[in-house]
C-alpha cells in the first residue's frame, strides 16, 4: 500500500544535476503569477457541483431572511381562527397552522431569526473558539493550564440553567434585544467542543518538521500561527462549526419553548416547531414545514463547509 | 537483436510441483479513484524448504505487495488480484475460501513487518500476545500457553523470558520488539517465514543481531524464508538467491555471490554503484537518472527503459523476457548478456 | 545565483565552536505539583569545532543525542550549560534580533522531506517564506525570481513554482527542503539524516547535489546520519556519538581506518556489507545488550556495559575524549588501541 503511495505523484522529472541526468529543463521561465491556497481553493470551489448547490441553498435562505417579501405576499401575524387547520388557498400553499396562520409565510418570515442566531452564534463561537483553542494550543504550559481548565468550567455549567439565569434578565426587553441575548447566551455557553477541537488540531500541527523548520529561518509565532499552523487545523473546526451552526438554530427552538428564547412577534423556525409538536396529532404541516427548512439550511451549511475545507487542502485536490 | 547464447523463456517454465511456494505470474492492480495502479505485474517465484530468497526493490517496486498477496493480507479495495496462481505445495490460495486461507496464515506461512511496534497491541503484555495464538489457534491452555511463549522468547534470545513475559510492548527496546515479533510469528511453527524490512527501523549494531537471529532459526527450524528488503547489504550474508524487483516486475534474479559480482541488468548495476560503500572513499556516487515510473502510466517496452544507459529503439517497443544467462540467472533485459559483461569488468 | 559573501573568507578557518553544550530534558512526576525526579541526559558535555568548507558527521545510534545536538544548534532547544561561538557570538544566549540574524547563518535540512514542507503552502511560498521573514536578504520585487533560481540551483523545474509538496516525489521534496535552506545564503547548514527517508538510488542524487552544492557555496555541513557509509563518502571529519558523547572524533581515515575507541570499531564491523567475498573475511563484533537509558547511564565510560575490554576503571573514572597513545586523534577510551584485523 504505502509502496504504492510513495511513486503515484511523482512526475518523471529527471534531477539535473546527478551526473547522469540530462541536460536539464529549460531555465528561460519568466516570472509566473505567484498562486496562494484561497486563490486555489477558489479554482477548485468553482468547478465543485455541491459547492454551487449548497451555496444557492444557503443564498435563497439569506435572501429569505433579508426581504422575506419576495417570497411570499401573505402577513405571517394575520392569523384567524376560523382558518385553523385548513389545508392550501391562496398565497398559502402549506395550508394554516393551531393558530390559524399561514404555514409557509411564518416559515418564510422565521429564517431571519433563525438563522440570525444560527450563523452569527457559529460565528462568535469560531471565533472564541480559535482564539482559545490557538493560544492554548500553541503556548501550552500554564498558558494552557489555565485555558483548559476554562473550558472544562464553561463545559460544565448546565446550557439551560445558565441560559435561564441570563436571560431572565432580558425578559421584558424588546424583540432586537431579545435576539442579541439569546447569540450572546449561545455563543459564551458552547463554544467548548470547538475550542477543544482547535486546540487538539494545533497541538498537532505545532510538532511537525515544517513548523519547526519556519522557526529554524526565524520566524516569530504571529507568523508561525498564522501562516503555518492555523492553515492546517481549520479543518475540522469547519466540520464542527457548521454542525453546531445546526444546533444552534434548534438551541434556541428550546429555549423559546421554555419561554425564555425568542417570542411572539418575533417569529422563528424553533417556536413554530415547538408548537406544531404540540398539535402534531391535529395537523403535521405547521410541524413538517419549518423542520424542512430548517434541515435544509443546516444541510447547506454543512455541505459548504465540507465543499469549503476539501478545496482548502491541496492533497485532494 | 538478442544474443545467440540467450534463450528466452517463458515465466512459467519451472519444473511441476517440487516447490513449496511458488509465485505464478501474479498482476495486481490498484483501483483508485484517480486511476488503475498496475502494481505486480507478472511478479513469478518460487521458494523450497530451508532456503531463504531475498526479494530487493525500492519503494513501489511492489517487493511488499508480492508478500501481502501470499499472505492473504492485501487491502481490496483498492487491491485486485487480476490473475496468476501462489502455489503453496501444490495448492493455489488464491482459489481457496477464506477459511482455508485462514488456516494456511499464521500456521504453514507467518509474516513479521518492518515496524515491531505498531504491529504489536500496545494494551496487552507481550507474554499475553504471543500466548494469544497459541489459545485460540492451538486450543492450549492458559499455563501452556504460557509456558511456550517463554520458550518462544527463550529461542528469540529475549533475556530473562520468564521475568519479562508480563511487560509491555513499550517496556522493550525496538530490537527486543522485534524479537517479540518474531517469537509470535513462530509460534505455530511456520513453514514459510516472510520478513517484510524485517530490521529497516533498527540501529545497525541490532540490525546485525537480527539477522543473525534469523539465520539461525532458518537453520534451526529448517524454515525457508522470504526476506523483502531494500538494502542488499542487508540480506547479503544470509539468502541463497534475490530477485530484484522493478515497477512490479522481477527484473534479475540470480545468486548473491554471481548478482554481486555481475549484475546482468542495468538497474541492477546502478543500484549497487549508487550505494556508498564503507571501504571506499569515493569522489562522487554514480546514480539512476531520473524517478521510479508512475504506476498508473508505466512507460512501454522495458519499464526501466527511461533511466536506462542502455536504451535502445527496441527497449521502447518491446516488453523484455527473463533471459535465461545459465546458473539459473535470468534478467529481464535486451541486454543481458552486454550488461553483464560490462559489469564483470 | 552568486557566490555568498563568504568567498573571501579563509578555507579551515573555525567558523562554530561549540563548548561543552549540555541538554538534560527534566523528568517529572506528580500532576499537580510537578517535582523534577530525574533528567534525561540527552547531550551531556559535547564539544567540537566546525571549519569553513569541511563536512563533519556526526554518527551514532539511535538515542545517542545527534539529533537533538542539531536541535540545540538551530536553537529549536534551549540548553542546560554550554557555548557555541558563531561568528564571535555566543548563539546559546542570542536572543531577538541577534538570534535571527544568527540563524540566517546557519540553517538545516530536515530527515522526513514529507513533514518538513507545509502541506498548504506552494513551493514558491516555502521557499520564498526566508525573504518574507528577512526582508532585507531580496527586494520584494526579485523574490520570485530568486526562488526559481533556487528551484534550479537544486535541480528542480523553475516552472512548478506554484506546485504543492504533495505533488512531488520524496527525493524532490528534499531537494525544496535544501532549496529553503540555501535561500539566506547560509555558510553553515546542519543536515540532520537528510537522506535516510529516501530510496536508494535517490540517495545517491541528493548526496551528489549536497557535495555539488558544498563546492559552489563554500558551505560547511554538519552531518547527522546513522548510516556509517554514506558519512564516510560525504565527510571530512566524523565524530562518534554514545549516550550523548562524543566518543571518538578525527578525520575520515583516523576513524574509519584508525578507530581507536571499541564502540566506533563495533559499530564498523556491524555495516552490511554487500559484497559477499569481503564479507566472509570481515570481523565482526557482536555487541550484546541494549544502549543503556539515558536517563541513568553507567558510572565512568558510558559504553563499559557493552565493551569487550572493560575493566575496574572503566566504571569509576570517565575517559575524555583525548589525544590518545595508539593514535593521535581523540578518543574516550582508557584503552584505546587500533584494532589489527580492522578493514
Amino acid at each position: 500500500m504505502s509502496d504504492f503511495e510513495t511513486v503515484a505523484s511523482s512526475e518523471n522529472q529527471a534531477a539535473r544535476r546527478g551526473p547522469s541526468g540530462e541536460p536539464g529543463a529549460p531555465n528561460q521561465v519568466g516570472v509566473q503569477k505567484p498562486r496562494s491556497l484561497a486563490g486555489d481553493a477558489w479554482r477548485d470551489l468553482r468547478r465543485n457541483p455541491i459547492f454551487w448547490i449548497s451555496l444557492v441553498l444557503v443564498t435563497v435562505v439569506t435572501l429569505m431572511a433579508i426581504v422575506p417579501g419576495l417570497f411570499t405576499a401573505n402577513d405571517p401575524q394575520d392569523c384567524v381562527l376560523s382558518r385553523q387547520n385548513a389545508g392550501p388557498s391562496g398565497g398559502a400553499i402549506f395550508g394554516y397552522d393551531f393558530q390559524g396562520c399561514d404555514t409557509y409565510a411564518r416559515a418564510v418570515y422565521g429564517s431571519r431569526a433563525s438563522l440570525l442566531v444560527g450563523a452569527l452564534s457559529a460565528l462568535f463561537t469560531g471565533v472564541i473558539a480559535l482564539v482559545v483553542g490557538m493560544l492554548a494550543g500553541y503556548f501550552g504550559g500554564w498558558v494552557d493550564a489555565v485555558l483548559s481548565r476554562v473550558i472544562d468550567i464553561v463545559l460544565g455549567i448546565p446550557l439551560l440553567l445558565a441560559a435561564i439565569v441570563l436571560l431572565k434578565r432580558v425578559s421584558t426587553a424588546g424583540p432586537n434585544a431579545r435576539i442579541t441575548a439569546v447569540i450572546f447566551v449561545l455563543a459564551v455557553l458552547g463554544w467548548t467542543t470547538a475550542a477543544r477541537v482547535v486546540r487538539s488540531s494545533v497541538i498537532t500541527a505545532k510538532e511537525q518538521d515544517y513548523v519547526a523548520a519556519a522557526r529554524m529561518l526565524g520566524a516569530g509565532n504571529g507568523r508561525i500561527m498564522w501562516r503555518h499552523i492555523l492553515p492546517n487545523s481549520l479543518a475540522p473546526a469547519i466540520v464542527v462549526l457548521t454542525i453546531a451552526l445546526g444546533t444552534f438554530i434548534a438551541a434556541e427552538a428550546t429555549l423559546s419553548f421554555l419561554g425564555i428564547g425568542l417570542k411572539a412577534p418575533t417569529i422563528s423556525w424553533g417556536q413554530d416547531i415547538d408548537t406544531g409538536r404540540i398539535h402534531m396529532r391535529e395537523s403535521s404541516t405547521p410541524l413538517i414545514v419549518p423542520s424542512a427548512f430548517l434541515a435544509l439550511t443546516v444541510l447547506a451549511f454543512i455541505m459548504l463547509g465540507d465543499a469549503i475545507r476539501d478545496a482548502f487542502d491541496p492533497k485532494l485536490r | 537483436m538478442t544474443n545467440s547464447t540467450v534463450q528466452p523463456t517463458p515465466a512459467s517454465a519451472t519444473p511441476e510441483g517440487g516447490h513449496l511456494l511458488e509465485v505464478r505470474d501474479l498482476y495486481v492492480e490498484f483501483r483508485t479513484s484517480e486511476g488503475v495502479a498496475k502494481v505486480i505485474n507478472g511478479v513469478s517465484y518460487h521458494l523450497d524448504a530451508g532456503e531463504t530468497l531475498a526479494v530487493l526493490g525500492e519503494s513501489g517496486s511492489g517487493k511488499s505487495v508480492t508478500a501481502q498477496a501470499i499472505m492473504g493480507i492485501l487491502d481490496s479495495p483498492p487491491a485486485h488480484v487480476r490473475s496468476g496462481q501462489i502455489l503453496y505445495q501444490g495448492h493455489d490460495l488464491l482459489t481457496q475460501p477464506e477459511e482455508q486461507r485462514r488456516q494456511v496464515r499464521g500456521k504453514e506461512i507467518a509474516m513479521i513487518f518492518q515496524d515491531a511496534l505498531s504491529a504489536l497491541n500496545p494494551v496487552f503484555p507481550v507474554g499475553w500476545q504471543i500466548s494469544e495464538t497459541l489459545r485460540t489457534r492451538e486450543g492450549m491452555s492458559r499455563a501452556d500457553a504460557r509456558r511456550r511463549a517463554i520458550e518462544l522468547m527463550d529461542l528469540v534470545k529475549i533475556p530473562a523470558a520468564e521475568r519479562r513475559i508480563g511487560d509491555y510492548p513499550h517496556q522493550f527496546s525496538g530490537g527486543m520488539r522485534q524479537r517479540v515479533m518474531i517469537a509470535m510469528a513462530l509460534a505455530l511453527n511456520p513453514k514459510v517465514l516472510i520478513a517484510d524490512e524485517p530490521t529497516t527501523a533498527l540501529d545497525v549494531t541490532v540490525q546485525a543481531q537480527i539477522m543473525d537471529l534469523l539465520a539461525d532459526l532458518r537453520r534451526d527450524l529448517g524454515m525457508a524464508m522470504i526476506l523483502i528488503t531494500h538494502d542488499l547489504g542487508v540480506v547479503a550474508g544470509v539468502a541463497d538467491r534475490i530477485a530484484v524487483m522493478y515497477a512490479g516486475r522481477i527484473v534479475e534474479h540470480a545468486d548473491v555471490r554471481s548478482l554481486y559480482r555481475a549484475p546482468a541488468h542495468p538497474y541492477t548495476k546502478g543500484l549497487l554503484e549508487s550505494i556508498p560503500r564503507l571501504d571506499v572513499r569515493g569522489q562522487e556516487l554514480a546514480t539512476i537518472r531520473g524517478l521510479p515510473p508512475n504506476l498508473m502510466r508505466i512507460p512501454s517496452g522495458c519499464p526501466f527503459h527511461p533511466r536506462c544507459p542502455y536504451v535502445q529503439q527496441v527497449c521502447v517497443d518491446v516488453v523484455p523476457h527473463d533471459l535465461v544467462l545459465g546458473d539459473g540467472r535470468t534478467s529481464a533485459c535486451h541486454f543481458a548478456q552486454e550488461v553483464r559483461d560490462d559489469s564483470a569488468r | 545565483m552568486t557566490a555568498p559573501a563568504s568567498s573571501t573568507k579563509v578555507r579551515g578557518e573555525t567558523i562554530l565552536s561549540v563548548d561543552n553544550v549540555v541538554k538534560h530534558f527534566p523528568i517529572s512526576q506528580g500532576v499537580l505539583f510537578k517535582k523534577q525526579v530525574g533528567a534525561v541526559k540527552a547531550v551531556d558535555g559535547v564539544s567540537f569545532e566546525l571549519r569553513r568548507g569541511e563536512t563533519l558527521g556526526v554518527v551514532g545510534e539511535s538515542g545517542c543525542g545527534k539529533s537533538t545536538l542539531a536541535r540545540l544548534l538551530m536553537r529549536l532547544e534551549t540548553p542546560t550549560s554550554g557555548r557555541a561561538i558563531l561568528e564571535g557570538r555566543d548563539l546559546f544566549k542570542a536572543s531577538g534580533a541577534e538570534l535571527r540574524r544568527l540563524r540566517r547563518n546557519m540553517q538545516m535540512v530536515m530527515q522526513d522531506p514529507y513533514t518538513s514542507l507545509n502541506p498548504r503552502m506552494t513551493v514558491g511560498d516555502i521557499i520564498g517564506e526566508p525573504f518574507e521573514i528577512h526582508p532585507d536578504a531580496a527586494p520584494r520585487g526579485s523574490r520570485r525570481k530568486r526562488v526559481q533560481e533556487l528551484l534550479d540551483v537544486v535541480g528542480l523545474n523553475p516552472e512548478h513554482i506554484n506546485r504543492y509538496p504533495h505533488q512531488f516525489s520524496g527525493g524532490q521534496r528534499q531537494r525544496i527542503g535544501i532549496a529553503r535552506a540555501l535561500a539566506l545564503r547560509p555558510e553553515i547548514i546542519v543536515c540532520d539524516e537528510p537522506v535516510s527517508a529516501l530510496d536508494v538510488s535517490i540517495q545517491a542524487q541528493v548526496i551528489n547535489l549536497l557535495e555539488q552544492l558544498q563546492d559552489e557555496f563554500g558551505l560547511s555541513y554538519i552531518f547527522i546520519a546513522h548510516d556509517l557509509s554514506v558519512v564516510r563518502h560525504i565527510s571530512d571529519r566524523v565524530a562518534v556519538m554514545y549516550l550523548g558523547k562524543i566518543v571518538e572524533i578525527g578525520t575520515e581515515d583516523e576513524i574509519y581506518e584508525r578507530a581507536t575507541h571499541p564502540y566506533t570499531q563495533a559499530l564498523l564491523s556491524a555495516v552490511p556489507v554487500p559484497d559477499p567475498e569481503v564479507r566472509h573475511e570481515r570481523n565482526i563484533i557482536r555487541l550484546t545488550g541494549d544502549v543503556p537509558s539515558p536517563a541513568d547511564p553507567p558510572s565512568g565510560c558510558r559504553f563499559r556495559t557493552r565493551c569487550w575490554k572493560a575493566q575496574e576503571v572503566c566504571a569509576t573514572e570517565e575517559p575524555l575524549t583525548v589525544a590518545r597513545a595508539a593514535d593521535p586523534h581523540p578518543s574516550a577510551c582508557h584503552f584505546a588501541e587500533v584494532r589489527p584485523a580492522a578493514a
